[in-house]
């Protein structure tokens, strides 16, 4: 019995989609319940608290709205890539990569100034319930931007090899890397109202 | 998706620029009308429906949503009204 995955780089005759792309969407449906399971304990917890404070009042607001443009921009710069390639070109799929790669440390550079000031003001997770959801849900964002940064990585040096065995396996690899990372900048979409404006 | 012609991809490039536009303004619309300091139930309303426009052109679009096979649109419609009882459930409560 082969423990090969079969089409990969063909759409299965039955779902007319490669198993990759299913394989992701699959992920990115569990995703959804992971964060609407949080933006369920978020509105549990604001709309039973006596007093919630605006989300302004604590947060950098010029800050996060610079990190929603970075991280819409990579979105751009995402789809690019993948565009590239299926229009063989990989030498522009490597700069829009790389792009990509350097906007979501970026993002991470802007969030860190953001946590270290809270920090240095004495704001952690257990100062009160604001702080513990501000926290928790964009520190789990912020570990799916680290986890695309990884991957994308890696599909820019030696994940890239594969383009010249099998582009469309590899096309179809950038594929599904980009519906991870425009699904972790459509969370922040949601973030950044959420726990910043309101 | 992945069987698109080079021609079809080029338009999509001009969609991708066009859709960036779009959510870089609807962001700072977003951040404008926060400044505004409108009632909460009306701020509430505006964000939620800014921020849901913006993010049915990343699936649409970007995610390529706008032409998807059966069972992507299945799984999705499922995802959705597990996600609507997630956010229900408080409400409800």
């Amino acid at each position: 019995m082969s423990a090969e995955i079969r089409y990969i780089s063909k759409p299965h005759p039955v779902s007319g989609l490669t198993n990759s792309k299913l394989g992701i969407w699959c992920f990115l449906a569990s995703e959804v319940m992971l964060f609407g399971g949080l933006f369920s304990a978020y509105i549990l917890l604001r709309t039973s608290a006596v007093e919630w404070p605006q989300g302004a009042s604590r947060l950098n607001v010029p800050l996060a709205t610079l990190n929603t443009l970075i991280l819409i921009i990579s979105s751009v710069t995402m789809v690019m890539s993948w565009a590239s390639l299926a229009m063989k070109e990989f030498g522009k799929y490597r700069k829009y990569m790389g792009a990509t790669v350097l906007l979501g440390f970026l993002f991470l550079v802007v969030k860190s100034f953001e946590y270290g000031h809270k920090f240095s003001h004495h704001h952690f997770p257990s100062t009160d319930m604001f702080y513990a959801l501000y926290f928790t849900l964009t520190g789990l964002h912020g570990l799916h931007v680290i986890g695309g940064i990884i991957v994308n990585l890696y599909f820019l040096f030696p994940g890239s090899a594969l383009w010249h065995k099998d582009p469309e396996q590899f096309t179809g690899r950038i594929e599904a890397a980009g519906l991870y990372w425009h699904f972790v900048d459509l969370v922040w979409i949601f973030l950044f109202p959420v726990l910043y404006l309101l | 998706m992945a069987h698109a012609s080079s021609e079809d991809i080029r338009k999509h490039v001009k969609v991708y620029f066009a859709v960036f536009a779009a959510l870089a303004f609807l962001t700072v619309l977003t951040v404008a009308v926060s400044y505004l300091h409108l009632p909460l139930p009306k701020a509430i309303l505006v964000a939620l429906v800014v921020a849901s426009i913006k993010g049915a052109l990343v699936a649409t679009f970007f995610m390529h949503l706008s032409s998807e096979k059966k069972i992507i649109y299945a799984i999705l419609l499922l995802t959705v009204f597990f996600f609507a009882v997630l956010l229900l459930i408080p409400v409800l409560s």
